[in-house]
């Protein structure tokens, strides 16, 4: 009698647990490749997080893994995520990416949001944003700044998206000044301040007064404050609290309004795979005020780029451009194309006039 | 391509502050390991320094203050290590790697206010004469003092292990715990000074990366230096100066291999980033051909009543 009451009730039980996770809060799970405090790239991901929360309240349950490294820690995190019944994913590097798809095969009614890569599949869905209208505008100034004429690059690692930025800043660095020379260093990490620092130093030794970064830390910045002459571009973040010298602008990534979408269509039951790839016009780029330590017509010039790049009247990657070797890649007013041979997607090229070489 | 893009002299100059928390850290773990205990904390213990040095010197505006707090915050850190594996007896690799992983978390608690804040500049060590003979005054005479610090502190631990006889005391203890205690030395409480001695320089080396070399506090900004300098006292045979030797080399190729990129030299750039690992290990490896092995009592329980 009292076993069977006993399963009765364990039955009822169950059964009100199933209901109640009808109505549970849509879990929506983050993974970074740094901590949110780094001031940078994850930063820029929790805002999105916490904005996702602030839309929705109690209707939402948000979590995130930090630090997580790049490859197969990244499958045992992003697996944990989709078991304790996560909703929809957000992967926030590239390196995130065949771990992405490996899970997405495993768990096809979670969704998944890849940062930055390119493969997509019915579960997954890829968002990136055009940082390289970003690295126009720094690239103008730092044409316009330097006074060695060599201008210092910290590279993470060679990918298309890295690739891209170092193009389009040398691109309008060289128009505004055709002497300009750039040294890359590739840091081979995302996020090491103490590194980031001692390549922002050798690049600073060897004569370069304008640095450009692409790891996420602000280390490169206290780096060009110590050296007292050198101009930064905050990275990801404003990282405004090198305003207004060494930091004269910057690269803002705004994935609030997309996280908040994207959740907003897992509520409704409307998502489906899709490939996004906003820029400044979208708002997913945003230019961080530039300080006034740039000169004004430096100024005035830049911003009217960052307007022609938003409403789309200008490209970055406007013809005539040669491949390094000095092959021809766009002709006279062509543009670059997102995708296929020679597009923007998959870029694992320099331009012509950049010295060094990609490593492979 | 151009190596005359690269100032020998800046470049010695600033591969002995790249090395200098290396050194530190690895020259607090020898003692350690000396003494027998394994920690593998080193890693919780310096971002707890840097982290408190950079937090005491923001508040207080003297640098001096915040090293001195990141000393005492990596010894008291590593007292919590000392007491599970000394009292509790526990195994000595499951705490110093929780260690690790409660220094990095506590660490990220205790800096959530300090994210962006600029500390108050370390004041170099300025010689009116020394430093400013050509060459020689920008590598030796021109550094900030905690670099000295790690140079001097090298020669004493040299000096304590070889000459002194607390030195060989704490061999003795690390050597053979119970031929220790059966002399009648106290092993625990010679093992916990050890202890402690190791978390402060791995604080002070901690703080050394917040302070100086980059200088800001971001999460985890210590970036796995911690494990190096475990598997760099491990290759210099639990000898101090070739840990000195190791550290330097190590921070040396990093900057070299990175002057090196911005030079445009035409060595491909992952051989170059995997360099600083590779010769590093295997300098070491040569000079600890000689078989002098670890210390016999490394990771081992001690109890009285065994």
């Amino acid at each position: 009698m009292k076993l069977t009451k006993l399963l009765t009730s364990a039955t009822v039980a169950l059964g009100l647990a199933t209901t109640a996770m009808a109505d549970d809060p849509t879990k929506v799970g983050f993974v970074y490749v740094g901590p949110v405090g780094d001031g940078g790239w994850t930063y820029e991901h929790n805002k999105g997080r916490l904005a996702v929360e602030e839309a929705f309240g109690d209707k939402v349950e948000t979590t995130f893994v930090e630090s997580v490294p790049e490859g197969a820690d990244a499958v045992r995190v992003i697996t944990q995520m989709a078991l304790q019944g996560a909703d929809l994913i957000f992967t926030t590097s590239f390196g995130y990416m065949d771990p992405t798809i490996e899970v997405a095969k495993k768990f096809p009614n979670v969704k998944f949001e890849h940062a930055t890569g390119y493969k997509q599949a019915d579960n997954v869905s890829v968002y990136s944003a055009r940082f390289y209208e970003g690295r126009a505008i720094q690239g103008h100034i730092a044409g316009h700044m330097t006074k060695t004429n060599k201008i210092g690059y910290i590279a993470s690692f060679p990918i298309p998206e890295v690739i891209r930025g170092i193009n389009s800043a040398y691109i309008h660095a060289k128009k505004v000044n055709p002497d300009v020379e750039f040294s890359i260093i590739w840091a081979y990490t995302w996020f090491d301040p103490a590194k980031e620092a001692d390549a922002a130093k050798a690049l600073i030794e060897q004569g370069a007064d304008v640095i450009l970064q692409h790891t996420d830390s602000t280390a490169p910045q206290a780096a060009a404050q110590a050296a007292g002459n050198v101009v930064t571009f905050g990275q990801a973040s404003d990282m405004g609290e090198y305003a207004p010298f060494p930091r004269v602008s910057s690269i803002i990534d705004d994935w609030a309004p997309y996280y908040v979408a994207r959740t907003k269509a897992v509520m409704d039951g409307t998502w489906e795979s899709v490939s996004t790839w906003d820029g400044i016009g979208a708002g997913m780029v945003g230019i961080g005020e530039i300080s006034d330590a740039v000169p004004a017509d430096v100024k005035a010039s830049a911003l009217e780029m960052v307007a022609a790049l938003a409403d789309g009247s200008y490209h970055a990657f406007t013809g005539p451009l040669n491949k390094q070797d000095g092959t021809p890649w766009l002709a006279e007013g062509e543009t670059a194309a997102d995708y296929g041979d020679n597009g923007l997607a998959g870029l694992n090229f320099y331009v012509e006039g950049i010295t060094a070489e990609i490593p492979n | 391509m151009d190596l005359s893009a690269i100032n020998p002299v800046l470049l010695i100059a600033s591969l002995m502050v790249a090395a200098t928390p290396l050194l530190l850290a690895a020259i607090g773990e020898l003692i350690v390991e000396r003494s027998g205990v394994l920690n593998l904390g080193v890693e919780g213990m310096m971002i707890i320094g840097a982290i408190a040095g950079f937090a005491i010197s923001v508040e207080t505006t003297s640098p001096m203050l915040g090293l001195l707090a990141a000393m005492g915050a990596g010894a008291v850190l590593s007292l919590l290590f000392a007491f599970l594996t000394q009292f509790a007896l526990a195994n000595q690799v499951a705490s110093g790697l929780a260690l690790t992983l409660f220094g990095l978390g506590l660490s990220a608690l205790m800096g959530q206010s300090y994210v962006g804040v600029k500390p108050p500049a370390m004041a170099k060590l300025d010689l009116p004469i020394l430093s400013d003979i050509p060459v020689l005054g920008p590598i030796f005479f021109s550094h900030d003092p905690v670099l000295y610090f790690g140079i001097a502190l090298t020669a004493a631990v040299w000096w304590f292990l070889k000459k002194s006889r607390a030195g060989l005391i704490l061999r003795a203890v690390g050597e053979s715990h119970d031929a220790a205690h059966a002399l009648g030395y106290n092993v625990i409480r010679v093992r916990i000074l050890a202890i402690m001695f190791g978390g402060a320089c791995a604080g002070l080396g901690g703080a050394y990366i917040s302070l100086i070399r980059v200088p800001q506090w971001t999460e985890g900004m210590t970036a796995g230096i911690g494990w190096i300098a475990l598997a760099l006292v491990v290759f210099a045979s639990w000898k101090p100066w070739r840990v000195l030797l190791g550290a330097y080399l190590f921070g040396g190729i990093n900057v070299l291999q990175l002057n090196l990129q911005a030079a445009g030299i035409a060595i491909p750039v992952e051989y170059l980033a995997m360099s600083p690992y590779l010769i590093t290990i295997l300098v070491l490896v040569i000079m600890s051909a000689d078989k002098s092995g670890a210390p016999a009592s490394l990771g081992r329980t001690f109890h009285a009543s065994q």
